[in-house]
């Protein structure tokens, strides 16, 4: 990075945070810290929701994913619009017209207080541990390639976001959202222009496509029913429909950006703003890395990504093993550019009978370099156990820092920055929230009705979290695979709790205590079944909420009489 | 008068009366986005 990136940087970082919390820094009233400004429209909220889900790792791993293995992960999102009608229909309108300020103060309002502790205690689970992978998972690369330090990288963009969500609450949050995802959308187009016109003279983007499709990146759709295999149109639509629905309905860092705003109406067209644009997004992403797979393919591409760990292996007492291979791959990528031109040209002379066996040759050709790149990560766990092998994380950002001019690669590092600031910062204000109204509220009700004090108490909560994630982040290691290790995360908590709210919509006849028992028992059963089996993780949001619901029946059957009436009274 | 519930707000959007044809709407808009996916990859297959 040179002055120029990194003026980009800082400008629109340190802007955009110091903006939104001067803008809001008079935010006073319990209502507008925890819910936003009443006059927020749809467009606001529709952004707010799409960049609390979309952190730094989604624009590092995702194109990295289309790079390494193509563009199939898009599939798990096809169970996201279908929920975002359900919580639209269902969910929005009971949250506003009970006037809550989290989703599980409404399970105290419907079950009792055991029940909502229970639904709050695993939202600040599982939300605060992934707190800390939000803040550390960009830290690390770009730490990494930046040459950065990691310490310094966590504490800076984790302080950047304390700053303003806990100067302007909900309403900051929402404002520089807004801002992030400007710049978030406006470097991901610059940087897909720019790739296009890298491409190889004549190639254009149908080309590339040829190419990538070829090479098996762009296979979209799996309609195969094998339970086994992660990504699937199934696994997408029914897995993916749980977990959205969980996430989207009863995660309290999406549900406080949908239920402020200023109508019912504007909640509701932000839900399906996102509903609309989120699979095209995704797959944007994907195809960007995609389309950087093909620019490589006529590029010299290293054998592995990661730079800064290949080179601290390959300058160890083995180096020559790992130049060796080096070698090796560079050999047989010159050979797989022959074999792709010769395809191209089958393909350009119209020759339908030369054109079958010259693309298997290019198959094969990237098969070899497939092989060679497996040797070398092997490799590296031969000469250093606890090496990092996955270096589809690095593909993208080593090919902003190799390829885009200056400007732009300060631009793409904010885009990065933006991500994870936006996403933090819906946590932090969820987890400030909840913590607020579900745990210090509760408990101290003599407090509920004062509200300076109310306030005072979610800002030193926000901040308290905050530090949580940044000494989280300082000190944990953390599994090398983390936007899976989050989506398992997710999936083993949030199928019961998806459970428990779905039994306080649609069973009136079930109380507290069943469906207390029934979330302890059908949890426990997600956790067993998680290590034994070997399915796909997307399915336990399923089982843990058929679970929840199915036990919570059989218990009020087994209890018999009415339910247990809602004891919680405090907001 | 008493006042319209929230719940009972039109959508405001040109072309839909109700929500139910919002969320038909978005509904057809995601299976044609699966179709054209579908349809991508068996293009440059």
């Amino acid at each position: 990075m040179n002055p120029i990136d990194w003026i980009v940087l800082l400008v629109t970082m340190v802007g955009i945070a110091a903006y939104g919390a001067w803008r809001t820094r008079h935010t006073d009233h319990l209502d507008t810290y925890l819910k936003g400004s009443k006059s927020t429209r749809w467009g606001t909220i529709g952004i707010s929701v799409m960049a609390t889900q979309a952190s730094a790792i989604t624009f590092l791993s995702i194109p990295g994913q289309g790079f390494e293995s193509g563009i199939g992960f898009v599939q798990n999102y096809f169970g996201l619009p279908l929920a975002l009608i359900i919580v639209c229909a269902v969910f929005l309108p009971i949250y506003r017209k009970l006037g809550v300020y989290t989703a599980y103060e409404y399970l105290g309002q419907r079950f009792d207080s055991k029940t909502r502790l229970l639904g709050a205690g695993l939202f600040l689970l599982q939300r605060g541990l992934a707190a800390g992978v939000t803040i550390y998972a960009p830290a690390i690369i770009l730490s990494s390639v930046l040459g950065w330090s990691l310490n310094l990288t966590i504490i800076a963009t984790g302080l950047l976001v304390i700053v303003y969500t806990v100067t302007g609450g909900s309403a900051a949050v929402s404002l520089t959202q807004k801002w992030q995802m400007g710049v978030i959308f406006g470097g991901m187009v610059t940087a897909f222009l720019i790739l296009l016109a890298r491409l190889p003279a004549g190639l254009g983007f149908g080309g590339a496509a040829h190419v990538a499709g070829a090479m098996g990146k762009l296979q979209a759709v799996d309609f195969s029913f094998d339970p086994d295999k992660r990504y699937t149109l199934w696994t997408g639509i029914f897995g993916g429909l749980f977990l959205s629905l969980s996430y989207f309905g009863t995660d309290q860092s999406q549900v406080q950006r949908y239920i402020g705003g200023a109508s019912l109406r504007e909640g509701r067209l932000g839900l399906m703003f996102n509903a609309l644009l989120k699979i095209p997004m995704q797959f944007f992403i994907l195809l960007l890395g995609a389309l950087v797979f093909v620019f490589y393919q006529f590029e010299p591409a290293p054998v592995f990504y990661n730079r800064v760990e290949w080179s601290r292996h390959a300058a160890g007492p083995g180096g020559a093993a790992f130049r060796a291979l080096e070698e090796k791959h560079a050999a047989l990528h010159v050979v797989k550019q022959e074999k792709i031109r010769a395809w191209l040209d089958t393909r350009d002379r119209g020759d339908s009978a030369a054109e079958p066996a010259a693309r298997a040759a290019m198959v094969a050709a990237n098969a070899a370099t497939d092989v060679v790149r497996k040797e070398a990560k092997a490799a590296l766990t031969a000469a250093d156990p606890l090496a990092k092998t996955k270096d589809s994380d690095y593909v993208f950002i080593g090919f902003i820092l190799a390829q885009l001019p200056h400007g732009v690669i300060g631009l793409l590092i904010a885009v990065m920055i933006a991500a994870a600031l936006g996403s933090k910062a819906g946590e932090l204000n969820a987890l400030g929230t909840t913590s607020t109204i579900d745990l210090w509220r509760h408990f101290r009700p003599l407090a509920a009705h004062d509200e300076v004090r109310n306030v005072r108490a979610a800002k030193w909560l926000t901040a308290f979290w905050g530090a949580v994630a940044i000494v989280f982040a300082l000190f944990a290691g953390f599994s090398e695979n983390l936007i899976e290790a989050i989506n398992i995360l997710g999936s083993i908590f949030y199928g019961v709790v998806l459970g428990i709210f779905l039994v306080a919509f649609f069973l009136k006849k079930v109380g507290g205590t069943a469906v207390f028992w029934a979330a302890i028992a059908a949890q426990t059963l997600v956790i067993v079944l998680y290590n034994v089996l070997t399915i796909s993780y997307l399915w336990y949001n399923l089982i843990g909420c058929a679970a929840c619901v199915v036990i919570s029946l059989g218990l009020q059957a087994a209890l018999g009489g009415k339910p247990s009436l809602a004891t919680d009274e405090h907001g | 008068m008493r006042p319209k519930p929230d719940d009972d707000d039109p959508p405001g959007v040109p072309g839909f009366r109700t929500w139910r044809g919002v969320y038909v709407f978005v509904f057809v808009a995601f299976a044609v986005v699966v179709a054209a996916l579908a349809l991508f990859a068996h293009v440059y297959a």
